[in-house]
């Protein structure tokens, strides 16, 4: 047939003709512009309507951010800088930075132990978020982390936490050598060794052994205590969540209700409420004169409420993975602690990773709910502290748009890696 | 480490909860801090400043309560608190003195078991209308629609004083102040009402104070004062004499500036009495014949507390009204030092 075809044609071309801008009626700005702007009568309404918005929103916008004060001393001197035109009076954040992140109680010469804690966040949360690219080994730092940024942000004895890491290590080193006769032993065998330690080293003075300077809690404040108390109720609620998603499983009647009567008691009570319970009530309960932390009570009721939340996105997950898998994991011969590490739980996890973004998201914003007990996180310095200085009473946008930005940064990131990590994870059941 | 705080927690409680009441003044002497209980920020009041230090009208107090029992009015040590959780710090004892423009009022004094060290300021409820509005008195409000502060005496005030002069009005309403501010600008409502002191420092924060007028009524009483717990006589004189001294050292003319002088010794025994360079007052206090002295020199007298933190020449531009001394014609009045 070729040879024919060879006879049969005059001419054949041999080179490839280079690419060719699209025709006029398909290219071009003009026609993008028509095929997705005015494609018909209502969109092209639509299109002029959204370009009008768009101007309104940003002529009104634009100039209030361009035409900025960033170095008045106070309100009534930006206004007179601008002479009633329009401008936001930055100056606001350049003068009170500091105490929108630090709060206005932490000494300001150790501003750098809280930073060097955030940095090293970072470092410390690395090699678990992104277990592909960094050394396990890295993971050795991730362990030591919360010891070392207590030190860093509350300061004191660095025996505190160094004691405090090692009932913990006594604790796993007496469970891992107890696990094999069975779990139960382990567990409970790890939290007496534990405990023991503990035990021991309060009957020790510490005195100042490298000691930095210390912080009281009451003195914590701006983002950093959000940051603080949204970082620590997250890692802490994921384990309880877990265990409490477990326990509501159990065929055990008392774990199982127990477990039931928690999550639905802690979901049915709003947060404020559980706050108010911490920083008001137990003050009747404890005797005059004794402040039992205010933050632990704090992290102890927001944790109580996120593993609430997380234990039913984990048993989301859980109730979501086929009969089957439980079953291969009893063929296998496998006990139950066994089953669950190996097999059921790394699936249920990863099913559960968007339900416990989430949760993550939203508990990191409620933590801005404790500005009503009187603490100065973000919006309780903006609502308190700094409205109520006569420099800067009356500045709504600038402060409230601050606070906005910095949470807008910080959730848009976790739901961003949420989303990358769920692509990597997503090796089946699509 | 959680469990040994738990413990220790317990065996504090037993040792402390037979002992805790009637010695407050060792407490604080023994700590050397005093912990005052102050708002979360209330401009003039009590508002941290931009390097954290605390400075306003009821800070005031708690320096020179701390001057006169500490030698030092920098020993305080400040539990900011908001209106739902400022008796219970107190009850508790985790403030040794409430310094928050509370109101004086029969409950709190009797029910709540509080007493009132004294009167430092003596507000009332006014309202804050735009002048556009053509209004010039209260009474003309009969109609209008006024944004007021949900959960507070301000609102039962308000509905009293319609029904008593027969007018009808609609309340709109809201939160916090700040959130009044920004409704009562977008014309949300006619009028805004709330404290007479809240109103103007709210009028100093807009961006033209000139286009609203605060209306000459004042419909309610609302004296603010420090308090201390029931109970604690001894601690309570302290603190309602600190305030006496402070105000008695303006009527005759004790200042900051001339205090040094003046302790030197003067022709008025009343003075001399006050500064201590006659008669130990301080010791019937269980303080020291200085006391006084060093509490007016922390801040000056109260008219310079005044003047300092919401008198005219400050934004907030208060004038002293019922608040001026009774021989000026208002209703600050020390007892004699005798």
């Amino acid at each position: 047939m070729s040879d024919m075809h060879e006879h049969s044609v005059a001419y054949v071309r041999d080179t490839m003709i280079d690419q060719q801008p699209a025709p006029e009626t398909q290219g071009g700005v003009v026609n993008w512009m028509r095929a997705n702007l005015f494609s018909s009568l209502s969109n092209g309404i639509l299109t002029i309507l959204a370009v009008y918005v768009l101007w309104k929103v940003l002529s009104g916008v634009a100039p209030w951010l361009l035409n900025g004060i960033w170095t008045a001393p106070s309100l009534s001197a930006c206004r007179e800088i601008l002479q009633g035109a329009t401008g936001g009076c930055f100056s606001v954040l350049t003068e009170r930075w500091n105490q929108l992140l630090f709060g206005f109680q932490y000494p300001s010469d150790l501003y750098w132990r809280p930073t060097l804690a955030f940095v090293l966040l970072f470092v410390a949360i690395a090699p678990v978020l992104f277990y592909k690219v960094f050394p396990a080994r890295m993971l050795i730092f991730t362990a030591i982390y919360p010891f070392l940024a207590y030190w860093l942000i509350w300061g004191g004895s660095l025996l505190v936490p160094v004691t405090a890491a090692a009932g913990l290590v006594a604790g796993y080193l007496v469970y891992s050598r107890l696990v094999t006769m069975s779990f139960a032993a382990g567990f409970f065998g790890g939290i007496a060794a534990a405990s023991l330690v503990w035990y021991l080293a309060g009957l020790v003075p510490f005195g100042g052994v490298l000691a930095l300077e210390p912080v009281d809690s009451r003195n914590m404040g701006g983002f950093m205590l959000n940051l603080i108390l949204g970082t620590v109720c997250v890692s802490l609620s994921i384990p309880f969540g877990i265990a409490l998603a477990l326990g509501r499983q159990s065929s055990m009647p008392i774990i199982k209700w127990i477990c039931v009567i928690f999550i639905e008691f802690i979901r049915g009570v709003p947060l404020i409420t559980l706050l108010f319970v911490a920083s008001v009530v137990l003050a009747y309960f404890l005797p005059p004169g004794t402040t039992f932390d205010l933050i632990l009570r704090v992290i102890i009721m927001i944790t109580m409420f996120a593993s609430a939340y997380i234990a039913e996105v984990i048993r989301g997950g859980l109730a979501a993975l086929p009969k089957g898998q439980y079953e291969a994991a009893d063929s296998l011969g496998l006990d139950y602690p066994q089953a669950m590490r190996l097999i059921i739980l790394p699936q249920a996890l990863k099913i559960s990773i968007p339900g416990i973004v989430n949760v993550a998201v939203g508990l990191f914003k409620d933590t801005t709910l404790v500005s009503v007990i009187s603490m100065f996180d973000l919006i309780g310095m903006i609502r308190g502290p700094i409205l109520a200085s006569t420099e800067w009473n009356g500045v709504y946008w600038e402060l409230l748009g601050f606070a906005a930005l910095l949470f807008f940064v910080t959730c848009y990131g976790i739901s961003q890696y949420s989303q990358w990590l769920e692509r990597q994870l997503n090796t089946d059941r699509r | 480490m959680k469990k040994s705080v738990i413990l220790g927690t317990l065996t504090v409680a037993a040792l402390s909860a037979g002992t805790a009441g009637a010695q407050t003044l060792s407490d604080v002497q023994e700590r050397g801090t005093l912990n005052c209980g102050v708002n979360t920020g209330l401009v003039g009041f009590a508002a941290p400043d931009a390097n954290g230090n605390w400075e306003g009208f009821d800070v005031a107090v708690c320096r020179a309560v701390a001057a006169a029992v500490l030698e030092d009015p920098q020993a305080v040590e400040f539990v900011s608190l908001t209106g739902k959780t400022r008796f219970t710090a107190l009850a508790s004892g985790e403030v040794d003195i409430l310094s928050r423009n509370t109101t004086w009022t029969f409950t709190r004094d009797v029910d709540l078991k509080f007493e009132f060290a004294g009167i430092n300021y003596y507000d009332g409820q006014g309202f804050i209308v735009p002048k556009e509005l053509g209004v010039s008195s209260a009474k003309e409000l009969s109609g209008a629609t006024v944004c007021v502060q949900t959960g507070t005496t301000t609102e039962l005030n308000l509905s009293d004083y319609f029904r008593k002069n027969n007018m009808d009005y609609e309340p709109v309403p809201i939160e916090t102040n700040s959130e009044a501010q920004q409704q009562y600008l977008a014309g949300a409502c006619d009028a805004y009402t709330t404290d007479a002191s809240g109103l103007a420092a709210t009028r100093a924060a807009f961006e033209a104070p000139g286009d609203h007028v605060i209306l000459p009524e004042i419909i309610s009483k609302e004296p603010l004062g420090p308090l201390v717990r029931h109970g604690d006589d001894e601690w309570e004189d302290v603190v309602r004499w600190t305030i006496n001294a402070l105000i008695a050292a303006e009527e005759y003319g004790i200042t900051s500036a001339n205090i040094d002088e003046l302790k030197q010794g003067t022709d008025s025994p009343e003075i001399n009495r006050i500064l201590g360079s006659a008669d130990n007052l301080g010791e019937m206090l269980g303080l020291d014949a200085d006391w006084a002295y060093r509490a007016i020199k922390a801040n000056g007298n109260y008219g310079e507390i005044f003047a300092k933190n919401i008198g005219e020449s400050t934004p907030i531009g208060l004038s002293r009204g019922l608040n001026a001394q009774w021989t000026d014609g208002g209703l600050m009045y020390a007892p004699p030092f005798r």
